[in-house]
């Protein structure tokens, strides 16, 4: 068991000593901060560039709008998530100081092009049907949209979102180009100080993975509560 | 009121596909106050554009339709507000999905009449009730038959308080044992004296219930008049067709 005994030691001087592990910890911190921050701005930009599109597509007075929606999803979709970050925070934002609400806001922007692709998805799955019966109860096409169809849209493509939730919290880990010292940094940090090359790195994996299948247990749990109708 | 028509279209007109197709062929028709009024034809006859451009579900491209004196044709009209006093029942049913049977017939009073949750409760349990329905208020539409999936299609509509309904082939869904209850919740509300407006194939229906016959054919109305007249003694040779091919 020595060499059990040795690694037990190495990990002691890796974390324990001068409270590395702090670091590990504050950069967690941070990469959930960005993550739920992107995902709250992805889903309103995604449910909005949705809509506009569902909207306009077939409409020649609003046709401007669908061009717009179509720019952005392409140059987004067409782009490295990490060069749209070196542009939000080396071109667009010079005068930021800290990289983690430009981070946030760079995912966010990028993760609302791939929501809506798929919040477009689901709207269009839903039988046209749905649409008349709430027009013939009296609600607008707006009214109809947000209590008729998007609930049924969204239910639908749950399992999509969540897809892109998970891809969304793996992406963050590149946050350290802009000066974020997410968890990933922060395990390279401490990589660096303690010349540990196994270690810290193998710990950050795991983290991520453990925060994956705690999200993919949260999406099972919601995705049973709301197929409760279709039993 | 010079006249007692709650809906009265003058020569409403729809082409598809750059005219190649003729929905519908200036048809001009009238609709009084509680008359029930069957609409049948062929496929492909407009008799189901004919009924869904009366709530404009389908736009006419000429023509103009009056309901409860009001043009809803014209550019300034709010049609939801139009659309709240004129029910409407699909051959889909389309009842929502995400929705308990109750919620289904609570949604639109509750969002769109500002009835508190409560009220709309007590009246949709009501109309429940009358469609023998009651027990099945907290069930999904999944889990709903077909026939009793239509009646409660129709009191969803009936909650709006409507003052007149739209049928749109309401039984061509279901399965023959279940037309019999769907066709009887309508007879019961055409003898409550609801205006209704009923596209069909069930000729029984139209004999027993309708105060007005109208048959319609490529996109115009070819005959109309009293059942008994249309269908022992109609003049039109279409019309003659029509019904000796079904009857």
């Amino acid at each position: 068991m020595d060499w059990f005994n040795k690694w037990l030691d190495t990990l002691y001087n890796t974390f324990i000593v001068s409270n590395r592990y702090m670091t590990l910890v504050e950069g967690l911190i941070k990469t959930i901060e960005i993550t739920l921050g992107a995902l709250l701005i992805g889903v309103v930009i995604g449910t909005f560039v949705a809509i506009v599109k569902v909207f306009c597509e077939n409409n020649k007075k609003f046709k401007i709008f669908d061009v717009l929606c179509n720019i952005y999803l392409t140059v987004i979709r067409g782009t490295p998530v990490v060069v749209q970050l070196l542009i939000m925070f080396f071109i667009v934002f010079v005068s930021a100081e800290d990289g983690t609400w430009v981070a946030t806001l760079t995912f966010g922007i990028n993760s609302g092009a791939y929501v809506a692709e798929t919040i477009r998805s689901g709207i269009l799955a839903i039988d046209k049907g749905q649409m008349e019966a709430g027009r013939s109860l009296g609600f607008s096409q707006a009214k109809t949209m947000w209590f008729i169809i998007l609930p049924q849209a969204f239910k639908n493509i749950l399992p999509a979102i969540g897809n892109e939730m998970i891809a969304l919290l793996k992406e963050t880990s590149v946050a350290g180009y802009v000066a974020v010292i997410d968890l990933t940094k922060a395990g390279n940090q401490i990589k660096n100080t303690t010349y540990d090359q196994i270690n810290p790195i193998l710990l950050v994996a795991i983290i991520y993975l453990a925060m994956v299948l705690f999200m993919t247990k949260l999406l099972n749990i919601l995705e049973r509560r709301l197929r409760k109708s279709e039993r | 009121m010079s006249d007692n028509y709650l809906i009265k279209t003058q020569e409403l007109s729809k082409q598809y596909m750059g005219g190649k197709i003729v929905a519908l062929n200036k048809v001009s028709a009238q609709i009084k106050k509680g008359e029930v009024v069957v609409v049948i034809g062929p496929s492909g006859s407009g008799k189901s554009t004919f009924l869904r451009s009366l709530n404009l579900l389908e736009k006419p491209d000429k023509g103009s339709i009056i309901f409860d004196g009001k043009e809803i044709t014209a550019p300034k009209t709010d049609i939801n507000l139009m659309r709240r006093k004129m029910g409407m029942v699909f051959q889909q049913f389309n009842l929502f999905p995400h929705k308990t049977v109750l919620q289904n017939m609570t949604l639109a009073p509750i969002k769109l009449l500002k009835l508190s949750k409560e009220e709309a409760e007590e009246k949709a349990l009501n109309l429940l009730e009358r469609v023998g329905l009651k027990d099945r208020a907290g069930a999904y539409p999944s889990q709903l038959s077909g026939g009793q999936k239509q009646r409660v299609a129709i009191v969803r509509a009936l909650a709006m308080n409507p003052d007149v309904m739209l049928f749109d082939e309401p039984t061509s869904a279901l399965d023959p044992e279940m037309v019999g209850e769907v066709l009887d919740v309508m007879k019961q509300l055409a003898g409550e004296g609801m205006t209704m407006v009923v596209v069909t194939h069930e000729m029984g229906f139209a004999k027993e219930v309708a105060d007005r016959v109208i048959f319609m054919c490529d996109g115009a109305i070819e005959e109309e008049g009293l059942p008994e007249d249309i269908f022992t003694n109609p003049k039109s040779p279409r019309t003659k067709q029509f019904l000796q091919s079904i009857l």
